[in-house]
């Protein structure tokens, strides 16, 4: 069998939204993704980030272009790929423990029960919520609610992770914890991750490459393979001479696009 | 709001109160005590109708008209006001009827319900039900429109197929407007379950109530009153038990969100 190229194609999408006035979020979207990559997206805020990730993750259909998950085009939401969300005390349904809300990604499909306890417990240690199976979402600190979320997306076993400002909510500490812990269980698990955020430092932390969206409607303005070493370090990555470079290179991207846009 | 051990006391004190002065201007014959017997006497009564057997029978009759419609209506209100929430389709075509039906005073639907149903149970349930559906329905309807759209799209993300999503998302997240439709439509129920008893029929505890007023036997009419206060607030004390087991996460959420 031919060994398939991308695991993930977007191509051309366009999305409207059609309301009382029509709102064009996504001009022209064109992006591919490899097995096993960590691809980050940035854009100024407001830009179609989150429609962009929704419509891959098969929530919203685009008005023109398509998604295809190896090669094949994708119709709805699919087991295949889960979009994790900014707004994780929103997105745990707060009526289940930790433990039930683990468990919540495996009831689509009917695992035996066995297979099912022995995967949760697994991300949940993988995650590092041993001891914390009773509690409620809501007696969680906001890093931990996350780390739930994380444990319940990947528990759902997809080939792509989608996430979505995962931990735009958190505070600077947390945030970096976050970060290493994602990366460490991205290189643990070997899947795939889009990564949307718009913080351009967390972009070029984690990611091997950066894509970078115009202001709405968003096009991919460029391309950036990141070649930084891993495994990443909070501080000799962020220190590295090249990590500034990518730095000032986004940089500049959106500076000179916004200055284009006031003149026109 | 958490009371204190002494402030509970006090407020038992002033039911003691309350009953003392009762028991005071009717052996006092400060209003005639053929309608105002003591209070102690109306004990007594309570204490003789009970261990006779009859005012049992009649709480019985009550309790179970007074559940079945409450159970029945809530069966008919939450799917319809899942749907509605659910979908346009449904809300557009249930909306009308329901804004035209919903303001007509329960009671008023007696004469109508006598006409084509008797005066036996079928009509006593219909007339619980119809009164006691609305409150279930609205809440139900406002709880489902009300779930966040981000546990909507979590539902999605994981691919929930329907019936999935009906019961892992919709009914637990409109599970508390439901329990409050709920709480609202128990005590209309009783309302209702005594009302029709009064009117038509020969059983039960509004009937019981009306006829010893009209036999002149007060006291066994203010026993019947008595009985009734403490099924309400047995009534509700229970669903409250039940509630709060039930929705221990959503006091936990919520206080913990605000």
């Amino acid at each position: 069998m031919k060994e398939i190229p991308y695991i993930l194609s977007v191509q051309h999408i366009r999305k409207e939204y059609s309301g009382n006035e029509q709102t064009l979020a996504l001009e022209d979207v064109t992006f591919q993704v490899k097995r096993g990559e960590l691809v980050a997206i940035v854009g100024p805020s407001g830009c179609g980030k989150t429609t962009l990730l929704k419509t891959i993750a098969g929530l919203l259909t685009p008005t023109e272009g398509m998604v295809l998950i190896e090669n094949r085009k994708i119709e709805g939401p699919e087991k295949d790929i889960v979009l994790v969300f900014q707004e994780y005390n929103r997105s745990l349904l707060p009526w289940r423990t930790v433990l039930k809300n683990v468990e919540f990604a495996l009831e689509v499909n009917s695992y035996p029960s066995s297979e099912k306890k022995v995967k949760v417990e697994k991300y949940i240690e993988m995650v590092g919520l041993r001891g914390f199976e009773k509690y409620y979402p809501w007696q969680l600190s906001g890093g931990m609610q996350q780390r739930v979320a994380i444990a319940r997306a990947l528990a759902y076993g997809p080939k792509i992770l989608l996430m979505d400002e995962p931990f735009g909510s958190l505070d600077a500490r947390m945030r970096e914890e976050l970060e290493d812990e994602l990366l460490r269980l991205w290189e643990e698990l070997g899947i795939t991750i889009v990564f949307v955020t718009h913080d351009l430092d967390e972009a070029i932390y984690v990611c091997d490459r950066l894509l970078v969206l115009s202001e709405r409607p968003a096009i991919v303005l460029e391309d950036i393979p990141i070649n930084l070493k891993r495994p990443r370090n909070q501080l000799a990555t962020r220190s590295d001479p090249t990590f500034i470079e990518y730095r000032n290179k986004a940089y500049k991207l959106f500076k000179q696009k916004s200055l284009e846009n006031q003149k026109t | 709001m958490i009371v204190s051990k002494e402030n509970k006391l006090l407020g038992f004190a002033l039911v003691i109160v309350l009953l003392l002065l009762w028991e005071g201007i009717s052996r006092l014959k400060f209003v005639n005590p053929i309608f105002l017997p003591p209070f102690s006497e109306i004990i007594i009564a309570l204490i003789k109708t009970t261990l006779s057997g009859e005012l049992p029978k009649h709480i019985g009759y009550t309790i179970f008209r007074c559940f079945l419609g409450y159970f029945l209506a809530t069966f008919v209100a939450v799917p319809i006001g899942i749907m509605m929430g659910r979908s346009k389709l449904v809300y557009s075509l249930f909306e009308p009827l329901v804004e035209m039906l919903r303001p007509i005073p329960s009671a008023a639907i007696i004469p109508v319900a006598i006409l084509f149903l008797g005066i036996y149970t079928k009509m006593k349930l219909a007339v619980i039900i119809f009164g006691s559906l609305w409150p279930i329905l609205i809440n139900t309807f406002h709880g489902v429109r009300g779930i966040d759209p981000i546990l909507v799209d979590t539902g999605r993300t994981f691919n929930l197929n329907k019936k999935q999503f009906l019961m892992k998302i919709i009914i637990p997240g409109a599970s508390p407007s439901i329990a409050t439709g709920m709480r609202i439509s128990l005590a209309i129920a009783l309302i209702l379950a005594i009302t029709v008893e009064m009117i038509a029929g020969s059983d039960g505890l509004g009937f019981y109530i009306i006829d010893w007023e009209r036999s002149f036997h007060f006291k066994e009419m203010y026993a019947g009153i008595f009985a009734l206060g403490i099924l309400g607030y047995l009534i509700n004390f229970l669903f409250l038990k039940v509630d709060s087991k039930v929705m221990r996460w959503y006091e936990g959420f919520t206080s913990a969100v605000t």
